[in-house]
Parts: C-alpha cells; sequence; structure tokens
C-alpha cells in the first residue's frame, strides 16, 4: 500500500488480535460449511424430490415389478429422505457423484476429464478481460463523463445486453467462414488430435512441453475466438468495476494532496489510487474468472468445446441427471472456493478487514 | 434543477407548487421532477423507447405481422431478406419478421411472469430478514447466499433438467435463481429504515411487525427493487434465450428468439439471416432494459452515477 489508509480501529495488542482473527475465521469457515451444505441441500432436491423417478428411469417403464423394486432398494429410494440424505452428503464428500448414464462412467471421473478444456479456455478468457479491462477502466475514471468514459459505457452495455451464444455464431460466421483468421469449432484440428501426448489436459501446455508447436499453433487458432468472445464478457464486468473503484478512490483527500504535493498525474493514477484499489479488484477479477464457468456452457456449446460447460448441456439432453448434478455442483462448488479466496486474501491484506 | 425551465403553463405550476394541496398533488409534483431529470439522460431515454417498442410490439403482433408467423411455405424456404419477406424465411418457408414480433410476446410473458413470482418472493424475504434481524435474518440471509452461490444459468439448466423443458418450467427454473438478488436489495434498504423515527412512531402506536413490514417499510423499499428488476430484466431475457437456445426453453414451434437462433445454426453459413436476425432483436431489447435501468438507478441515486 502506498496510499495512507487511516485504520478504522486503534491497533491492538498482538494476543487479542491474534484470537479475534482465529474467531473471525472460524466464522468464516463454519459459514462456507453451512453454505456447501446447503448447495448439497438444492442438488438433492433436484434429483430426488422432483418428478423424474430415478430408478423408473434406469430400468425403464416396461420392466417387471420386481426389478423395478429391487433397483429402489439398491439406490436406496426406500429410506428416509433425511437418511438418503445423510447418504448423499457422504458420497459427495468422498468425491463419488454416482454414475453417467450416458458415458457409463464415474461422474467424477468424467469431469476431470473433461475440467481441462474449460480451464484453459477461462483461463486465456479471464487475460483478455483483465489486461483490456483494467485499463479501460482506469482510463474511463479518469476521463470521468468524457468520450473514453462514454466509449467504455457503451461496450459495458453491449456486453451485458448480447447473448454469447449468437455473438459465437456470428463470430463463426465472419472470422472463421468469411476471413478464415481462425479455426473452426473443437479443439484442434482433427489431423493434429493425439499427436502431443496428454499430460495436463491443457493442450497448450501438453503441446509446449511435447515441442509440438504445429499443435501448439493450431490449438491457439481455435482457441482465440471462444476465449477473446469469454474475454470480452469478463472485460465488460472488469472495466466497470475497475471505473468505479478508481472513482471512489480519486475523490479521496490523499489524491489531492499527493497532486498538491506536486507528484504527476500519472503516478498520482497508477501508484496511489491504482494501489488502493488492487485488493477489492483481485475480487472483481476471481468472480469473474468463476462467472466464465457459467459463460462456457453456452460458448462449449456453440464451438462444440469438449469442456464442463458441453458435457452439462450434453448430459441435460440426455436427461443423465447424475452428470447434470455433479457437473452443477462442482461449478457451485468452484464459486464457493473462489469467494472463499477472495475473502481470505481480503482479510490477509486489507487491514481493516481484520 | 437549474435546467428546469420555470413554470408557465398551469398544469406545470401545479405540478411544481411549493405548498401542495394534497398528497397526490406533492406526488405527481415529485413524480414531474423525477421525469425532468429522466429527460435528461438521452441514453436512458433511448432504453425507454426500446422497452415502449417492446410493448407495442407485443400487444400489436397478429394485427401488424404481414404473415402467420407459423405458416408454412416449403416452397419459399430459406428466401434471403427481400420485398416480399422483409427478413427472408427460415428453413420450413416461415416469414422470419412475423415470427420476431410474435416472439416479443414470448419474451415479455417470461419476463412478467419471472417478476411477478419472484419480486413478492424477494421482497418479502429481504423486508422480513432486515426488520426482525437474528436469527431470522441470518437464516434467511444464509438461504440467498447458497442460491446466489450457482451461477445463474447452470441453477436454472439444473431445474429445467428436473422439470422437464417447456416455458412455464423455464420460467419458474428463472424466477428461482432471480429472487435472491432482490432479497438484497430489500433487506439493504430495510436495514437503513428499521430505525427512522417514523417506524418507532408507528409502533408506539401499536402496529405489529407485520403491518410495519407490509405497510410501511415494503412500499419505501419498491423504488430499489424496481430499479434492480429492470437492471436484471436483461439477464432474464439472456436466460431465457439461452434456455431457449439449448431446447429447453419454449418448445417448437412457438417462434421464441433464443430457439429460432438455435434451428438457424444449422444454416449459419450460407443463409446467415435466419440465426442473426432473432439475436438482433434479443440484442436491442436488453440494451433497452438495461439502459433504461441504468438511467433509473442514476435517478435514485446520483452519487453513483454510471457506477
Amino acid at each position: 500500500m502506498t496510499a495512507p489508509t487511516l485504520p478504522a480501529a486503534p491497533p491492538r495488542l498482538f494476543g487479542s488480535r491474534l484470537t479475534r482473527r482465529a474467531r473471525s475465521l472460524g466464522g468464516l469457515l463454519i459459514s462456507v460449511a453451512l453454505t456447501f451444505l446447503g448447495l448439497l441441500c438444492i442438488t438433492f432436491v433436484i434429483g430426488r424430490v422432483i418428478p423424474i423417478d430415478p430408478a423408473l428411469a434406469i430400468v425403464g417403464d416396461r420392466a417387471p415389478t420386481h426389478v423395478y423394486e429391487r433397483v429402489r432398494e439398491e439406490l436406496g429410494l426406500n429410506l428416509p429422505l433425511w437418511r438418503q440424505f445423510a447418504i448423499y452428503v457422504g458420497q459427495v464428500l468422498q468425491g463419488d457423484f454416482g454414475t453417467s448414464i450416458l458415458t457409463g462412467r464415474p461422474v467424477a471421473e468424467d469431469i476431470a476429464r473433461v475440467f481441462p478444456a474449460t480451464l484453459e479456455l477461462a483461463t486465456i478468457g479471464i487475460l483478455i478481460g483483465v489486461v483490456f479491462g483494467v485499463p479501460m477502466g482506469v482510463l474511463a475514471a479518469v476521463h470521468r463523463d468524457r468520450w473514453p468514459d462514454q466509449l467504455v459505457r457503451v461496450v459495458g452495455l453491449v456486453g451485458y445486453s448480447v447473448p454469447i451464444f449468437w455473438l459465437g455464431l456470428v463470430g463463426l460466421l465472419i472470422f472463421y467462414a468469411r476471413l478464415g483468421w481462425v479455426g473452426g469449432s473443437g479443439r484442434l484440428d482433427f489431423f493434429n488430435e493425439g499427436i502431443a501426448p496428454s499430460v495436463t489436459g491443457v493442450i497448450l501446455i501438453d503441446a509446449a512441453v511435447a515441442g509440438e508447436w504445429g499443435v501448439f499453433r493450431n490449438a491457439l487458432h481455435h482457441l482465440a475466438l471462444p476465449a477473446a468472445l469469454l474475454g470480452y464478457f469478463s472485460l465488460a464486468y472488469i472495466s466497470r468495476m475497475t471505473r468505479s473503484l478508481m472513482l471512489e478512490q480519486l475523490n479521496q483527500e490523499y489524491v489531492v494532496t499527493a497532486r498538491v504535493k506536486g507528484v504527476s498525474e500519472a503516478r498520482v493514477i497508477w501508484v496511489h489510487a491504482f494501489g488502493n484499489i488492487l485488493v477489492p479488484l483481485i475480487t472483481v477479477v476471481a468472480l469473474s474468472y468463476a462467472s466464465l464457468l457459467e459463460g462456457s456452457v453456452l460458448t462449449e456449446t456453440v464451438f462444440a468445446w469438449p469442456g464442463l460447460g458441453r458435457y452439462l448441456t450434453n448430459a441435460l439432453l440426455a436427461a443423465d441427471m447424475a452428470a447434470v448434478l455433479g457437473a452443477t455442483l462442482v461449478v457451485g462448488l468452484i464459486f464457493v472456493g473462489v469467494n472463499l479466496l477472495s475473502d481470505l486474501l481480503y482479510r490477509l491484506v486489507d487491514p481493516r478487514a481484520r | 434543477m437549474s435546467g428546469v425551465t420555470l413554470p408557465t403553463a398551469g398544469w406545470r405550476a401545479w405540478l411544481l407548487s411549493e405548498r401542495p394541496g394534497s398528497a397526490l398533488q406533492a406526488r405527481l409534483g415529485q413524480g414531474w421532477l423525477a421525469w425532468v431529470a429522466f429527460r435528461r439522460n438521452r441514453l436512458a431515454m433511448l432504453g425507454l423507447g426500446l422497452v415502449l417498442l417492446l410493448l407495442l410490439v407485443a400487444a400489436l403482433a397478429p394485427w401488424i405481422s404481414p404473415y402467420d408467423p407459423n405458416l408454412q411455405n416449403l416452397r419459399l424456404r430459406l428466401q434471403p431478406p427481400g420485398a416480399d419477406h422483409w427478413l427472408g424465411t427460415d428453413e420450413l418457408g416461415r416469414d422470419i419478421l412475423s415470427r420476431i414480433l410474435h416472439g416479443a410476446r414470448i419474451t415479455l410473458y417470461i419476463v412478467t411472469l419471472v417478476v411477478v413470482i419472484a419480486a413478492p418472493v424477494g421482497l418479502l424475504v429481504g423486508t422480513l430478514a432486515g426488520y426482525f434481524g437474528g436469527w431470522v435474518d441470518a437464516t434467511l440471509m444464509r438461504l440467498t447466499d447458497i442460491f446466489l452461490a450457482f451461477p445463474r444459468l447452470i441453477l436454472a439448466l439444473a431445474f429445467v433438467a428436473a422439470l422437464g423443458p417447456g416455458i412455464d418450467n423455464a420460467v419458474i427454473a428463472i424466477a428461482i435463481t432471480a429472487w435472491p438478488a432482490y432479497a438484497r436489495v430489500a433487506r439493504a434498504e430495510t436495514l437503513t429504515l428499521r430505525g427512522a423515527d417514523f417506524i418507532a412512531a408507528v409502533r408506539i402506536q401499536g402496529a405489529g411487525p407485520l403491518r410495519i413490514v407490509g405497510r410501511h417499510i415494503m412500499p419505501l423499499c419498491l423504488p430499489s427493487v424496481i430499479v434492480r428488476i429492470t437492471l436484471d430484466m436483461a439477464g432474464i431475457i439472456l436466460t431465457a434465450a439461452g434456455l431457449g437456445f439449448l431446447g429447453l426453453g419454449a418448445q417448437p414451434p412457438a417462434p421464441e428468439w433464443g430457439a429460432m437462433i438455435s434451428t438457424g445454426r444449422a444454416y449459419l453459413l450460407d443463409q446467415w439471416w435466419v440465426a442473426t436476425i432473432p439475436g438482433i432483436a434479443i440484442c436491442l431489447v436488453s440494451l433497452g432494459f438495461n439502459l433504461l435501468g441504468d438511467g433509473l438507478r442514476d435517478l435514485l441515486d446520483p452519487k453513483r452515477r454510471g457506477g
């Protein structure tokens, strides 16, 4: 922190501060645990209480009664609801999300296999969002109400208003079909598949490790458009938040003091004010990183990208509930995890939050 | 209000009167001032125009559509935009313009129903949590946090998967994802009102908690909740379109915009108009709601202008 921020509370003795910190950390962990239990509750309710009979879905409606009864028994559907819920929580804690009807494999295994593709897409997307969104937000705040601000506002509003799957289709039409600048759907052209051994599942890393630069280039080609799309949507959010965070700082007295002292304007903006928004900004970036998972559902469908989003939609269309709920739960957990991380970071860096 | 022209006409003087003779006059006067302030925000006016256009098109769709939206004519399938079909025809020879115009009704149906279901729930949960505090607050807010922990589209997808595809199930699923945000806003507003003197006065007069919340707190929370809803409209429309695109929302042959994009996808490279035109309709409508919501928020809280 370069700029002076007054501590809200008088300094405490070391010991008492430590216990307070431990207590607030404990409270945080309890609240995370409760949220986690709540997530499980929702997916459990969706999966068990809502009309579709899971036993019937497995045996089909022409199965004899005793088969149906046995499957019900095996699934534990005859037990009281709270017992079923307890069993469900126990299974999830052991990483058991059930078996996918569609692939015939455990859902957890499926998710582990498809997740790197989504991670790759979302990571490049968030990089684009940060690299462009943060400077745009700062620029908008500095030139408040003049044309850069209006431009950033319009770019953001359009980002909030465009259906991502539609923009993906238009992008494919223009940049793939008409101009040929980017690769089409999928992660690689088929003749590049399987060349670089899959170690991490992230093709860019795998190809670079194997020294297969042709594969690397091809992967980048395919990644460019979907990642740019996701990047645009996170840019809309990041630039807007950066702007309002910066405006808050630029109205503070220390900014005036720094200017009066003759500190250069660039230093006032980028060191003094920007230094103070770093912590909340990290939270913003973390949240939009997690929310790219949401954007990836539709983007992956449009680009036939074999990640978590497409796994979810394929499972949906096949009414493969174990897979749907598993994927939903994983996304929810990532959300809670990212929230927790940014909360912890906040406490670590900002003395006022302790 | 430096930009306001001095009252000249009689009705304007009546509206801006320093000593309103009735509550109605005072309220109308406030409304007029708000409108004057709102009118100066050109982008917000554009948003209002787009939203009004949606309402108008939805109301008049059967009379202004050149064709029946479901009338198939396979001899004229996939016609490019031209004199007979201004926006072309789709894979079954149906007029795209007519389908877009009728689709406005579906969009309006979805957002209206979602708001009718989600807004009262959010308002009730938020005001109760804020007014009672303590464990009521802790429980209700924990519940909203849990719902907010899922990204909206994914939670809606999971619910639709369980309920089965269809427009009404999509509405229910979206409403389930929509109320927590309204509850948050209502709670924040209630917290600022709870300690106010007029609430204490009502309580001393013997009003019970439900009466206080229902008659005195809820009405004052409404403006912020309405702004939040307006800003949320685009999200609702985009989620509905996403569900439609995935085949989980409105079912064929309903001219739902998201579903229209989905069918047009197969013809994207050769007949671009089938998939792209419904998308433009979605963009315009959600942009309209976003601009309007932004303008309303500025009006309510000038400090946070554009923030």
